[in-house]
C-alpha cells in the first residue's frame, strides 16, 4: 500500500474507479464524496417533506397512517439535520479548508476518509429503519423518553446511527481544528485567517463539545429500553426531563453548528460581489465566539414548557435574548459591507442576500419564542416549524447553494448557468416564504406540530403552505441539473472568475483546482 | 504555530477505513438486531467485532511502521498532539453527560420527587441519597469507599507515577527501565479491573446493587462501567507500546505513540478521581 | 432584479402588518380571555412590532445600497473596512431593545408561576390518549372523569362529512365558573403530553411520576378549546382539551348533577363487589 506513493505525497497513481473513491485520502474527493451524500440526503430528507405535506394537503387522514407520519416527521428531522445539512458544511470545510489557508491536504488524510464513510453506514441504518417490523423511529427527532424508550427495532437502529454519526462528526471536526490550527501557510497569522476558516474553526470546537454527550445521552437511552437502568423514570429516581437537559446541551450548540459555516460561506461572498473588504473583520471573529460560548448556556428555552422553577425560566430567557446581539453585529457588518460597495448580483450573491433577508426574519420569530410568556404559546407549534425553517432553509441551505455557486468554478473549472442560476433563486425564494411564511399563522391560530391532521379553521394556510413546499421542492430538481450541466458541458472557467476574491483559493490555483494543491505553501505577507 | 516545513506526509489511498465502516456496518446492524433478540443480529455483531479488531491492527500497524519509517517529522507530531488532545477532550464531554446526569438526579429530581406535591404520587416516597427511587420496592445496600474503591484509587493514582516513570526513562533512553515502569503500569492496571470485577460480582451477590438499582444503580454501574471500559481500553494500549517498546520502537526525542498513550492513562485516572469523590465518597 | 427584492420585501411587510393589526384569530392568538393570555397577547403585539422597526430600518439601508452602490449604475466601491464607533453603537441599541422586550416578559413570568391560593385545584392526567380529570380541592371536590375525542372514525377517514368543531370536541368537558382562581394539576400516565388550552394562556407539560402546575382565571364564560401539545404517540393529534366557563350557578348545578351521577355509579358498584371499597375517585 505505501509503496505507491513517496513521501511527499506527489504520486498521482492513486486507484481508479470505484475504488478511488472508498480508498482515497484526497480531500478533494472526499469532499465531493460528502456533498454527493450531503445532496443525496437533501432529496431523501426532502422526499420525506413532501409526504408530510402532502398528507396536510387538506384535513383528514389521506395517504399517511398516523404513526407512519409521525415517522416521515422524525426522520425528516434527522435527516435533514444530520445527514442534510450537516455533511454537505463538512464537505465543505474538506474542499475549501486546505485551499483556503495554503495547506497541501487535511490533517489526518486517512481518518478524513473514515469520517465520510461512516455517514452511508449511518444513512442506512436510518433509511432501512423504515421496512422493519415496527417501522421507523415515529418520537420526533428530539425522541423524548418515555416515548422513545416504547418503540421498538427502528428506535434501536436510530439510536445506533447517533452514535455512528457522532463518531463521524467528532472525528471530523478533531481534523478540522487540527488542519486549521497546525496547517496553515507560513505568515497566515489568525487573525489573517478568511472568514469561513475562522467560523468553521468555532464550529468544530461546538462539534468536540456537544457530539459526545449526545452520544452519551442516546447511550442512557439505550440502556433505559433494554438494560432496566431508571435515568429517565421517575419510579427510578430519574426524570423524563433530564433526557431533555442533556439532549438540548448538545440541541442548541448543534443548531449553530448549522448557521455558523453558513455565516462563514456568506462573510466571503458579500465582500467578493461588493468588491470592498469585509467590514468589521475582528468583531466578526468575537461575534462568532460569543455566538458559540452563548449557545452552551441556553439550552433550556427549548423547555419552557417542562416546567422549571422561575428563576430557571428566567435565566434562559435572558442569555438567549443575549443571542441577538453578537448576531445582529454580524448582520448590520454585512450591511456595512455593502454599503458604498461596487455591487453585482450573481447567483452566489442572490442566494447570500436572500440568506441575510430571511435569516433575519428567522432570527426574530427566535427572539419572540425566547420571551418565555410568548413561548408558552408558542412552543410546539407551527410558529416554531416557521422559526427553524427560517432559519434552516433560508439560512443554512441557502448558504449552501451560495457557497456551491460561488466555488463550483474552482470546484470544477467550469462556469455554471448563470441565468439557469438566477432562476433556481428567485423560485425556491418565492417558493419558500409561501410554504413557511403562512406557518406563522398557523403557529400563532394555535396549530400543534406533529399531528397528521388538524382543525379545519387551519384548512386553507396548510393547502398554500402544501402547494409552496412542492414547488420549493420541484425548483430544488432544477438545482441539480444546473449542477450537472455545469460539471458536463459549462463554460470555462477564468482562474478568478470573481472580480473581487481575495482568498488563496482563487488567488494562488488555477481553475479546476488541481489534485493536489499547496504542496509547498505559499508565504502570506 | 503556522510552519511551512514543507512537505506534509499525506498518506496513500488506503483500505483500512472502508474496513473500518464495514465493521460499524455489522456492528450496528448487528447491535440493533440483537437487543430486539433477532437471531440474525448475534453473528452480525460478532462478524462486525472480529472486522474491527482486524481493522484496528491494521491501521494502526501502518502508523506504527510510517512513523518508525521516519515519515512523521515536527509538523506531524504536533498534528497528533493536537488530535489527541481534542480526542480526550470529547471522552471528557462523554463523562460530564453521565456526571450531569448524577448531579441532576442527587440535586433535583429525587428532592422533587419526595416534595409535598408529590405525596400525590409517591405517598411514602422520603428521598434521600442512595436511593433506588420512589417505585422500586427491593432493597440494596450502596457501596461504600473505604475498602476496594480506594484501594483501587492509590493503585491507580500509582499507574500515573510509573507511567511517568517509563516515560523519563524513555527520554534517558534507559529502556530496560523504561519496560519494566511499563510493565508495572500494565500490571497495576490489570489489578484494577480485578478487583472491579470482584466489586461487581460482590455488589450484585452480596450487596443486591443492580444496574437496575434505579437513580442509584444506573449511575453507579454506567459511570464505573464506562469508566472500566476506558480502563480496558487504556491498558491494552499500554499493552501495545509494551510490545512495541520491547521492539526497539520508540526515539527519545520522538515517540508520540508512547506520550498518546500515557497522556490517555492520565485521563482515566483524573476520571476515577471524579468517581471516587462524586460517586462513592459523597 | 432588486426591483423584484423590493416587490417581496413589501409583500412580505404587508403580511406582516396585516398581522399584527389583524384581529382575527387567523392570523394571530386567539383572543385572550385571561390576564396572562392578554399579558402574552400584548407583548407579541410589542415584539413584533419592535421586530418590524428593526428589520425596516436594516433593510432599508441595505436595499438603499444595493439600489445606489451597484457596479452596474457605476459606483465605485469605497475601501473602508471599520469603525469602532458605529460598532460600539449597533451593539448597546440592539441591548438596550432587549431589555425593553425583557422586563415586561419578567413580570409575567412571575406572576405565572403564582399558583397560590387557588379556588379550585383540578389535576390533569394526560393518558395515551385521552385526558383525565380529578376535581382535588374547591367546590365540585371528588368529581373525576375521562375526557375523550368526539369526533368520529368516519369524519377522520374522510367518510363524513367533517363537523363544526373537527377534533376539537370532546365526551367530557373539563367545566369550571367565571372568575375563579383555577389551579391545574398536570401528570401524566405513560409518556409525555402537554396540556394547552391558548385562549386561557395555559400551556405545560405533563410528566409520568411528577407534578407540574399552573393556574389561570377566565374572564368570560365560553368554551375554549385547546390540544395536547407534546408528541404523545400516534394518536398525539386526536387528544383535544375543552374547557368550558360558566357562570357561579350554573357550575354548582353541574357540580351537584355530577356528584349525583358518580354517587349512583359508586352505588352500583358497592351493590357489585360488596366486600371492597371503591375510593371516591
Ligand atoms: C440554524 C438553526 C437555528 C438558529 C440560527 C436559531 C436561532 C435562534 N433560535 Fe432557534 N431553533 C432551531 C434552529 C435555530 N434557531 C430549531 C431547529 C428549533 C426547534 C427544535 C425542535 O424543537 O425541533 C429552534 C427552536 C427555538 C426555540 C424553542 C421554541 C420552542 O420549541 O418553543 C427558541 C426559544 O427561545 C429559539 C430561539 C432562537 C434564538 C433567540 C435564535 C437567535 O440566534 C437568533 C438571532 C438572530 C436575530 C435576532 C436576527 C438578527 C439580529 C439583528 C438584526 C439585531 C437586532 C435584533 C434585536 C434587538 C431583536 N429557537
Ligand atoms: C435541517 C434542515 C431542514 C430542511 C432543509 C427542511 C426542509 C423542509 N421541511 Fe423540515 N424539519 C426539520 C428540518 C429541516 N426541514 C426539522 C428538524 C423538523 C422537526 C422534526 C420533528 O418535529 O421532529 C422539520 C419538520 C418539518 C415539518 C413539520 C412536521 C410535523 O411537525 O409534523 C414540516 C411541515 O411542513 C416540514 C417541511 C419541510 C419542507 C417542505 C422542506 C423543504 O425545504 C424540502 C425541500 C427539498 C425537497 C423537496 C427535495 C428535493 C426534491 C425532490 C425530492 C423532488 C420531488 C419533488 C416533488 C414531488 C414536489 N419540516
Ligand atoms: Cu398527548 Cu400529545
Ligand atoms: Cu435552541
Amino acid at each position: 500500500m505505501a509503496v505507491i506513493q513517496d513521501v511527499h505525497g506527489h504520486s498521482h497513481d492513486h486507484p481508479t474507479g470505484i475504488m478511488r473513491w472508498i480508498t482515497t485520502t484526497n480531500h478533494k474527493d472526499i469532499g465531493t464524496l460528502y456533498l454527493c451524500f450531503s445532496l443525496t440526503m437533501l432529496f431523501v430528507g426532502g422526499f420525506l417533506a413532501m409526504g408530510i405535506r402532502a398528507e396536510l394537503f387538506m384535513p383528514g387522514i389521506q395517504i399517511l397512517e398516523p404513526e407512519l407520519f409521525n415517522s416521515f416527521t422524525t426522520l425528516h428531522g434527522l435527516i435533514m439535520v444530520f445527514g442534510a445539512i450537516m455533511p454537505a458544511f463538512v464537505g465543505f470545510a474538506n474542499w475549501q479548508v486546505p485551499m483556503m489557508i495554503g495547506a497541501p491536504d487535511m490533517a489526518f488524510a486517512r481518518m478524513n476518509n473514515w469520517s465520510f464513510w461512516l455517514l452511508p453506514v449511518a444513512g442506512l441504518l436510518l433509511i432501512t429503519s423504515f421496512f422493519v417490523p415496527g417501522g421507523a423511529a415515529a418520537g420526533g427527532w428530539t425522541f423524548y423518553p418515555p416515548l422513545s424508550t416504547q418503540g421498538g427495532l427502528g428506535v434501536d437502529m436510530m439510536i445506533f446511527a447517533i452514535h455512528i454519526l457522532g463518531a463521524s462528526s467528532i472525528m471530523g471536526a478533531i481534523n478540522i481544528i487540527t488542519t486549521i490550527l497546525n496547517m496553515r501557510a507560513p505568515g497566515m497569522t489568525l487573525m489573517k485567517m478568511p472568514m469561513f476558516i475562522w467560523t468553521w474553526l468555532i464550529t468544530a470546537y461546538l462539534l468536540v463539545l456537544v457530539m459526545p454527550v449526545l452520544a452519551g445521552t442516546v447511550t442512557m437511552l439505550l440502556t433505559d429500553r433494554h438494560f432496566g437502568t431508571s435515568f429517565f423514570n421517575a419510579a427510578g429516581g430519574g426524570d423524563p426531563v433530564l433526557f431533555q437537559h442533556i439532549f438540548w446541551f448538545f440541541g442548541h450548540p448543534e443548531v449553530y453548528i448549522m448557521i455558523l459555516p453558513a455565516f462563514g460561506i456568506v462573510s466571503e461572498i458579500i465582500p467578493t460581489f461588493s468588491r470592498k473588504p469585509l467590514f468589521g473583520y475582528s468583531s466578526m471573529v468575537y461575534a462568532t465566539a460569543s455566538i458559540a460560548i452563548l449557545s452552551c448556556i441556553v439550552w433550556a428555552h427549548h423547555m419552557f414548557t417542562a416546567g422549571m422553577p422561575a428563576v430557571g425560566q428566567l435565566f434562559f430567557m435572558y442569555a438567549t435574548m443575549l443571542i441577538a446581539v453578537p448576531t445582529g453585529v454580524k448582520v448590520f457588518n454585512w450591511t456595512a459591507t455593502m454599503w458604498r460597495g461596487a455591487m453585482t448580483f450573481e447567483v452566489p450573491m442572490l442566494f447570500s442576500i436572500g440568506f441575510i433577508f430571511l435569516f433575519v426574519i428567522g432570527g426574530f420569530s427566535g427572539v419572540v419564542c425566547a420571551i418565555v410568556p410568548i413561548d408558552i404559546q408558542v412552543q410546539d407549534t407551527y410558529y416554531v416549524i416557521a422559526h427553524f425553517h427560517y432559519v434552516l432553509v433560508s439560512g443554512a441551505l441557502f448558504a449552501l447553494f451560495a457557497g456551491a455557486y460561488y466555488w463550483l468554478p474552482k470546484w470544477t473549472g467550469r462556469m455554471y448557468d448563470e441565468k439557469l442560476g438566477q432562476w433556481h433563486f428567485w423560485l425556491s425564494m418565492i417558493f419558500f416564504n409561501v410554504t413557511f411564511f403562512v406557518q406563522h399563522f398557523l403557529g400563532l391560530a394555535g396549530m400543534p406540530r406533529r399531528i397528521p391532521d388538524y382543525a379545519l379553521q387551519f384548512a386553507d394556510f396548510n393547502m398554500i403552505s402544501s402547494i409552496g413546499a412542492f414547488g420549493f421542492g420541484l425548483s430544488q430538481l432544477l438545482f441539480v441539473y444546473i449542477i450537472v450541466k455545469c460539471v458536463r458541458s459549462g463554460e470555462k472557467a477564468a482562474d478568478n472568475p470573481w472580480e473581487g476574491s481575495t482568498t488563496l483559493e482563487w488567488t494562488h490555483l488555477p481553475s479546476p483546482a488541481p489534485y493536489h494543491s499547496f504542496e509547498t505553501p505559499p508565504v502570506i505577507k | 504555530m503556522s510552519q511551512g516545513t514543507g512537505h506534509y506526509y499525506v498518506p496513500a489511498p488506503s483500505k483500512w477505513p472502508i474496513v473500518g465502516s464495514s465493521a460499524l456496518f455489522f456492528m450496528g446492524f448487528g447491535a440493533a438486531f440483537t437487543m430486539n433478540k433477532i437471531p440474525l443480529g448475534y453473528g452480525m455483531l460478532a462478524i462486525g467485532f472480529a472486522i474491527l479488531i482486524y481493522m484496528l491492527f491494521g491501521w494502526f500497524g501502518e502508523v506504527a511502521r510510517e512513523s518508525e519509517s521516519g515519515k512523521y517529522r515536527a509538523q506531524e507530531d504536533k498534528s497528533f498532539r493536537w488530535g489527541m488532545s481534542w480526542f480526550i477532550f470529547s471522552e471528557v464531554m462523554f463523562f460530564a453527560a453521565f456526571f450531569g446526569a448524577l448531579f441532576y438526579m442527587r440535586v433535583l429530581s429525587i428532592p422533587w420527587l419526595a416534595d409535598n406535591e408529590h405525596t400525590l404520587l409517591w405517598p411514602d416516597f422520603a428521598g434521600g441519597w442512595p436511593t433506588a427511587g420512589p417505585g422500586f420496592e427491593d432493597k440494596f445496600t450502596p457501596m461504600g469507599a473505604w475498602g476496594i474503591p480506594a484501594l483501587n484509587t492509590f493503585l491507580l493514582l500509582s499507574s500515573g507515577v510509573t507511567i511517568t516513570l517509563a516515560h523519563w526513562a524513555l527520554k534517558k533512553n534507559d529502556r530496560g527501565a523504561l519496560k519494566l515502569w511499563l510493565f508495572a503500569t500494565i500490571a497495576l492496571g490489570v489489578t484494577f479491573l480485578g478487583f472491579q470485577i470482584y466489586e461487581y460480582s460482590h455488589a450484585y451477590a452480596d450487596l443486591n446493587l443492580r444496574l437496575t438499582s434505579g437513580a442509584y444503580g444506573s449511575t453507579f454501574y454506567m459511570l464505573t462501567g464506562f469508566h472500566g471500559f476506558h480502563v480496558t481500553v487504556g491498558t491494552i494500549m499500554l499493552i501495545v507500546i509494551f510490545f512495541r517498546c520491547a521492539a526497539g520502537h520508540f526515539k527519545p526525542e520522538n515517540h508520540f505513540g508512547f506520550e498518546g498513550v500515557a497522556w490517555y492513562w492520565h485521563f482515566v485516572d483524573v476520571v476515577w478521581l471524579g468517581l471516587f469523590i462524586f460517586v462513592y465518597l459523597l | 432584479m432588486s426591483s423584484k427584492l423590493m416587490a417581496v420585501l413589501t409583500g412580505i411587510m404587508v403580511l406582516v402588518f396585516y398581522s399584527g393589526a389583524a384581529v382575527s384569530s387567523k392570523y394571530n392568538f386567539p383572543e385572550p380571555q385571561s390576564t396572562i393570555a392578554q399579558q402574552i397577547y400584548d407583548q407579541h403585539i410589542m415584539a413584533l412590532w419592535i421586530c418590524l422597526a428593526i428589520f425596516v430600518a436594516v433593510f432599508g439601508v441595505m436595499g438603499y445600497s444595493m439600489l445606489k452602490h451597484r457596479k452596474s449604475v457605476g459606483h465605485k466601491a469605497a475601501n473602508f473596512h471599520h469603525s469602532t464607533m458605529v460598532e460600539v453603537i449597533w451593539t448597546t441599541i440592539p441591548v438596550l431593545i432587549l431589555i425593553g422586550m425583557a422586563w415586561p416578559a419578567t413580570k409575567t413570568v412571575i406572576a405565572m408561576k403564582d399558583t397560590s391560593e387557588s379556588d379550585i385545584t383540578i389535576k390533569a392526567t394526560g393518558y395515551q390518549w385521552m385526558w383525565g380529570y380529578d376535581y382535588l380541592q374547591g367546590e365540585g371536590e371528588g368529581i373525576s372523569f375521562y375526557s375523550q375525542l368526539a369526533t368520529t372514525q368516519d369524519e377522520i377517514r374522510n367518510q363524513a362529512p367533517k363537523g363544526e368543531n373537527y377534533l376539537l370536541e370532546v365526551d367530557n368537558r373539563v367545566v369550571v365558573p367565571v372568575g375563579k382562581k383555577i389551579r391545574i394539576l398536570m401528570t401524566a400516565n405513560d409518556v409525555l403530553h402537554a396540556w394547552w388550552v391558548p385562549a386561557l394562556g395555559v400551556k405545560q407539560d405533563a410528566i409520568p411520576g411528577f407534578i407540574r402546575d399552573s393556574w389561570f382565571t377566565a374572564d368570560n364564560p365560553g368554551v375554549y378549546r385547546g390540544q395536547c401539545a407534546e408528541l404523545c404517540g400516534k394518536e398525539h393529534g386526536f387528544m383535544p382539551i375543552v374547557v368550558e366557563v360558566v357562570e357561579q350557578e350554573k357550575y354548582s348545578q353541574w357540580v351537584a348533577e355530577k356528584q349525583k351521577a358518580s354517587a349512583a355509579i359508586v352505588n352500583t358498584a358497592l351493590a357489585e363487589t360488596a366486600e371492597d371499597q371503591p375510593s371516591k375517585n
